[in-house]
């Protein structure tokens, strides 16, 4: 039984296409974020989801039950919003057992209730406030808070961070996680930061235009991201996509790049499908943090690059090489000396490498 | 010898910087005293012209001062000289102003609070026209409706009656009513509808629970409006009633227009007073809020 379960699942605003044809399944327990650009439907995907959007095509089942004509209040939901939404002319108090009262729970259960989850997220000092005495901080336990209390099936959050100052929006993210790994409940989670997805997600669906480009863990779509979209979305900087050709060459395969004599070679990679590889256009793709200024693993791959740019940013650098014409960055630390417009030695781990065909933009 | 030099030439500066604030310091109260004088010029004749005795009237200036405060002019006004016909006063309209104006004001300001929900958090197919229709009844001029309202009127079997014009000041009530809450809805997050719907509250307990509780200043701001409309409406009043079910600015009007006997100013001033006085209480109590829910911005939530 999969505790959440979306199937052929389409929308569309007059004659804009927000979602085409979703499929998603998220198990018991899991924590899924959904990542995306503005405008990719994401948020959308979690409003159908909480029952706030009707859909086109398509059903949304919630434990195996189809749900997809059910009112949000009777899918056993709860959702934290981006604005917190604390009901402003209600103290916390209040806002916490709104939804308890609307659903008629006995009064011993509520107080109950509340008692549990306000001593949990201690705010159980701040029940007579009302939201516009809180620190922002403050409303997003409250808000976490109205959700917990109805001890619901499937937490959604819709970026429930964004509003939030750095600072406390790292220790926010700390406490979801935290919150998650001890309830151990299901969890659909919106954001645009990779970050947060990362950190957060045991499953991250990134979505592009409307369709899911990869539901995968965080480290498979960091390590072998599907299509280009998804390489380049993830990663700071993301990573170097070179454009060159296949060539065999008496049973080894190299990456060249037209008008160049560099050349990679290409072993052990683990290509989908290895038919018709010569003369194939690809993206060699390499994340800044896989070039290093020295060898550090036997296999790693030399090459000379010449240095343009460099990009202080405290902890470490950003280089930015020359590699026939077309750019590559590199992330080293910031002691690393490296003179600018000079020939470098920089080594490649080819291990973590990926290639894309240059028409579909598909991992090979 | 240099900075002693430079010195003086600042404290000069200084001196004459200090001099041009002051001249426009004082330029700025003569200006504001003018306009406020200006203003404040009917009233102080109304007032003061309605404490005075016709004898003082016909033989003082309009400026000078009253010799007591003589109130019987506004007892008068009020309460008429007590003899039969022909003895217009105020005391009856004025009820039927109040009776006229509390039920429109309410029922005019609670549908465009709704209407104002429904346009700005259950959008539907279509609802930018609904409001557009709307909005296009602010701009009606209201000569232009007499005709087929009066026949409205007569066919629900309502005209020259304190019934109709509740009907028709909260009719044209709602076009201005709707515009003030649709634009403060609009700034209320929609993620609280959101929540409440999953929280399992439904249309009209989202409305009364979470929306109407934070709408106190522009509640205030319409109401203001709405009374200062329909009080001071004299079209409708004229065009839909006459005699016994009159509002008081039309027997105001018939009062001062009377032409059976000598022109008692006195009495004339302390009627428009009357007439006048309710607005102002609303503005004095609610002013204050006034200002603010015209100029309230987002709802932190």
């Amino acid at each position: 039984m999969k505790t959440l379960k979306i199937e052929e699942l389409s929308k569309n605003f007059g004659s804009t296409e927000v979602l085409k044809k979703i499929n998603l399944e998220i198990d018991e327990g899991n924590f899924l974020v959904l990542l995306g650009p503005s405008g990719c439907g994401k948020s959308t995907l979690l409003n159908i989801i909480a029952g706030l959007e009707t859909i086109n095509e398509g059903d949304v089942f919630i434990d195996d039950y189809n749900v997809s004509k059910v009112e949000p209040k009777d899918r056993n939901i709860a959702m934290v919003f981006q604005s917190y939404a604390l009901y402003p002319s209600m103290n916390v108090k209040e806002n916490m057992i709104f939804g308890l009262k609307q659903a008629k729970t006995s009064k011993e259960k509520i107080q109950e209730q509340l008692e549990k989850v306000s001593k949990f997220l201690q705010v159980d000092q701040l029940l007579e406030r009302k939201p516009s005495q809180l620190s922002g901080g403050q409303r997003q336990r409250v808000a976490i808070g109205r959700a917990l209390v109805r001890e619901p099936r499937i937490f959604l959050f819709d970026e429930p961070l964004s509003n939030l100052d750095a600072k406390l929006r790292v220790e926010m993210r700390r406490e979801i996680k935290k919150l998650h790994q001890q309830l151990k409940t299901t969890v659909v989670y919106v954001t645009h930061d990779q970050t947060e997805a990362m950190s957060l997600g045991t499953n991250i669906a990134i979505m592009n235009h409307g369709v899911i480009q990869q539901n995968d863990t965080p480290e498979k779509i960091y390590n072998k991201p599907s299509n280009t979209f998804v390489a380049d979305f993830i990663g700071s900087p993301s990573m170097n996509l070179i454009k060159g050709v296949l060539k065999e060459n008496s049973g080894d395969l190299l990456f060249k790049v037209s008008g160049s004599n560099l050349e990679i070679p290409i072993k052990d990679y683990d290509f989908k499908d290895k038919s018709n590889l010569n003369n194939k256009e690809v993206f060699f793709g390499i994340r800044p943090e896989h070039i290093f200024f020295k060898k550090f693993n036997e296999s790693d791959f030399e090459i000379n690059l010449r240095a343009d740019l460099s990009e202080y940013i405290g902890h470490e650098q950003i280089m930015t090489f020359d590699y026939a014409n077309q750019e590559v960055l590199a992330k080293f630390p910031s002691t690393i000396k490296i003179d600018l417009g000079k020939e470098t030695k920089l080594y490649f781990d080819l291990t973590q490498a990926s290639l894309f065909d240059a028409q579909t933009e598909e991992r090979i | 010898m240099q900075d002693s030099l430079k010195s003086t030439s600042y404290q000069q500066l200084e001196q004459k910087s200090k001099y041009t604030n002051m001249f426009l310091r004082w330029f700025l109260y003569f200006i504001l005293i003018l306009f406020a004088s200006y203003f404040i010029f009917p009233l102080y004749v109304m007032v003061v012209t309605s404490l005075k005795t016709m004898e003082e009237i016909r033989q003082g200036t309009l400026l000078s001062w009253p010799s007591g405060l003589n109130l019987e002019s506004w007892a008068v006004a009020w309460g008429g000289r007590g003899y039969g016909a022909g003895d217009t006063f105020l005391r009856p309209y004025f009820w039927n102003s109040i009776k006229m104006v509390v039920p429109a004001v309410f029922f005019s300001t609670f549908i465009g609070a709704m209407t104002g929900y429904v346009l700005t958090k259950w959008r539907f197919k279509g609802d930018q026209w609904v409001f557009l229709f709307l909005l296009f009844g602010c701009f009606i001029p209201f000569q232009a409706i007499l005709l087929p309202m009066a026949r409205t009127l007569g066919v629900l079997g309502i005209s020259n009656s304190v019934i109709g014009l509740v009907l028709v000041h909260t009719v044209y009530g709602i076009p201005f009513t709707t515009l003030f809450f649709r634009n403060y809805y609009i700034s209320v997050p929609t993620e609280l509808v959101k929540a409440a719907r999953i929280d399992g509250a439904g249309f009209f307990k989202i409305f009364f629970k979470i929306l109407l509780p934070i709408s106190a200043p522009i509640i205030v701001v319409t109401v203001i409006w709405q009374f200062t409309q329909i009080w001071n409406d004299f079209l409708f009043g004229s065009t839909f009633s006459f005699g016994e079910a009159a509002p008081i600015q039309v027997a105001l009007n018939n009062m001062v227009l009377s032409s059976t006997s000598v022109k008692e100013y006195n009495v004339d001033m302390a009627s428009a007073i009357i007439a006048g006085i309710p607005t102002l209480i609303v503005y004095v109590l609610a002013g204050k809020y006034f200002i603010r829910g015209l100029t309230s911005g987002a709802v932190k939530g």
